[in-house]
């Protein structure tokens, strides 16, 4: 039916107990076509299949299962390393996908690599829920979970209920999916959106890049969204070809955009830069309110903003100019492919030159355990999603959250700059 | 391992959005003890550790809206419940963590209106199946759990049923 939610389309395809015919609120059992799991959840899911003794009944195939090493990589201590080994073991022992130290984000690699439009991805990892924006029903599930489907192939979820949000006018530079998104927590709040599908629609979407779509539907999590879906669409349909060379589906016609009531509204058109004070996402400003704020750190990196274009666009603000003195500029990329294509282009180079410290990729920082994390009392911009006190190193540092361009702004001066003045 | 349908305990009160990385920071999460994860409990946020530290126990948390905010750690409800928290009464919660709690067996529930009731130390006592709690200064109704919620919760969550799966599937 057309008026259905993108949620309940996708879902209705991968119920495995009778009925399809779904509604929010429904609580159903679901066959994933893409498993995910990462260093951190990976391990606490083998501890319970050896706790259950469900170990020798588990299948890595049926559902296409991926173990990640990026949280901790590449390890920063011998317990860390020594665990590492048994999820090597593991990943082997049972076939499993398997990328190890220094490939990336298990986020990007799914969306350069695995997933596609009208898919149901679970993952052990909260920001499971970026493939939204690939058209993918995906969200994250725990560790215990994810041993469950490794045994039965299935698992209940609620049929969620939907916050349907319009975009109006263009995205213009230096305007990013990063500001949109954290417009949007700010009118949500840290669980304005919980258990809701966030669907987006409207005339805005021909001017937001596959690449911001991610950055966005990334973060809805921090509302408390189970799932963050953009239609399939001319953009979709172009970065599927040119990026993983897919061919469009038939299938897919039932995910094009649609028409319904919006619930929010968002006037691209008239955004500024916008920036989440410590402590929390959703505690969002213009960068105007804070300018001049001083900082000792500048993270670029993680499954929300450390893709190609993301880098490029730092690099275009730092081009020719220097991290100020005293100041440090940490770039992670996303992945060894971003890595890779960043070198090519030069990009790697103009930040480099600009005095970056870079770094392999991962999560780093973003998951504050090593690689950049910040001591007490320092602040940091940094362009990844989560601010809470301790997250990146000291429970006293404070942290704010921002676009790329405003990152690489405030890297210049040393303290918060709206991209616009530079 | 079922779950009790009466428990009692002492309140620990918390606020609004309180995240997993509150209760454990990330640095611990290559860590799959229980007692190891219970001793590291809101390292990122001192004033709650040491009121949850002084606590009597078993203790209860009643917590504003949003229980459970951001990181998909399992390491949370198992940390907590290791610890001696019997179970979770919120406003609302973030889904991940709901359901990470549910599977092991951490009672989870959504209670509005509680944090009026209730001060540090007070002894409140929950009754499933009356649908209620009782507080010093009186009682409170309980939001509907889904069926199939309250049974999985019951029977100890998804890890029980992978058991009694896995014990099955190698007796056949
Ligand atoms: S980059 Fe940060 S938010 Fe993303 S998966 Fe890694 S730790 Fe989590």
């Amino acid at each position: 039916m057309a008026d259905e939610s993108l949620a309940v389309e996708i879902m209705s395809s991968h119920v495995t107990n009778g009925t399809k015919d779904v509604g929010p609120g429904d609580i159903v059992v679901v066959k994933p076509d893409i498993l995910l799991m990462n260093d951190v959840t990976a391990l606490l899911a083998i501890r319970v299949l050896e706790e259950t003794g469900a170990e020798d009944i588990i299948d890595c195939k049926r559902n296409n299962t991926i173990i990640v090493l990026d949280h901790y990589s590449p390890p920063p201590t011998a317990r860390i390393a020594s665990s590492y080994r048994r999820l090597r073991a593991f990943a082997r022992k049972h076939g499993c996908l398997f990328k190890d130290v220094g490939e990336g984000i298990m986020h990007q690699i799914a969306v350069e690599e695995l997933v596609e439009p009208g898919q149901l991805a679970l993952g052990a990892d909260s920001h499971t829920i970026t493939y939204g924006a690939l058209t993918v029903f995906s969200t994250g599930i725990g560790s215990t979970e994810a041993a469950y489907i490794l045994a039965t192939g299935e698992l209940w979820l609620k049929v969620p209920h939907t916050i349907n949000v319009e975009l109006k006018g263009t995205l213009e530079w230096p305007l990013t999916g990063k500001d949109v998104v954290l417009y949007i927590l700010g009118q949500t709040g840290g669980d304005g959106a919980v258990y809701a599908s966030v669907e987006f629609m409207g005339d805005g979407l021909k001017s937001i890049q596959v690449s911001d779509r991610l950055t966005i539907s990334n973060m809805m999590v921090e509302g408390g969204a189970k799932t963050a879906l953009f239609p399939v669409d001319d953009i979709l349909l172009d970065w599927l070809m040119r990026e993983r060379g897919i061919d469009p589906r038939p299938a897919w016609k039932r995910l094009s955009p649609r028409k319904a009531e919006p619930d929010l509204y968002v006037d691209l058109g008239r955004l500024e830069p916008m920036i989440a004070l410590p402590a929390a996402p959703y505690n969002v400003a213009p960068v105007r309110e804070v300018e001049g704020v001083e900082v000792d750190q500048v993270f670029i990196g993680s499954c929300t903003n450390a893709r190609y274009e993301d880098l490029a666009e730092a690099a275009r603000i730092l081009k020719g100019k220097k991290v100020k003195d005293g100041v440090r500029l940490i770039v992670t990329p996303a992945s060894r492919r971003i890595y890779h294509k960043a070198i090519e282009t030069g990009i790697m180079e103009v930040l480099h030159s600009a005095g970056a410290v870079i770094t392999p990729p991962g999560c780093g920082a973003c998951f504050g355990s090593h690689m950049g994390v910040v001591g007490d009392d320092e602040v940091m911009v940094s362009t990844s999603n989560r601010n809470f006190p301790g997250r990146m190193g000291s429970p006293k540092a404070k942290i704010y959250l921002a676009s790329p361009q405003t990152a690489a702004a405030t890297a210049i001066t040393g303290r918060i700059t709206d991209p616009r003045d530079i | 391992m079922n779950v009790d349908r009466v428990l009692e305990g002492y309140v620990v009160k918390l606020g609004d959005n309180v995240s997993t990385d509150d209760i454990i920071a990330g640095r611990y999460l290559h860590i799959t003890d229980p007692e190891e994860l219970a001793s590291h409990l809101f390292e990122n946020r001192p004033e709650i550790r040491e009121r949850l530290l002084k606590a009597k126990k078993p203790v209860i948390l009643v917590a504003g809206r949003g229980f459970g905010y951001g990181s998909s750690r399992e390491h949370a409800p198992i940390a907590l419940k290791t610890y001696g928290v019997k179970a979770v009464l919120a406003e609302s919660f973030h889904r991940i963590f709901y359901r990470n709690s549910v599977n092991n067996g951490l009672l989870v529930i959504e209670v509005k209106g509680m944090a009026d009731l209730v001060d540090d130390g007070d002894k409140i006592r929950v009754d499933l199946r009356a649908g209620i709690v009782e507080t010093p200064r009186g009682t409170i109704r309980i939001g509907k759990i889904p069926d199939y919620v309250i049974n999985l919760i019951l029977s100890g969550g998804l890890k029980e049923k992978l058991r009694s799966i896995a014990s099955q599937k190698s007796h056949t």
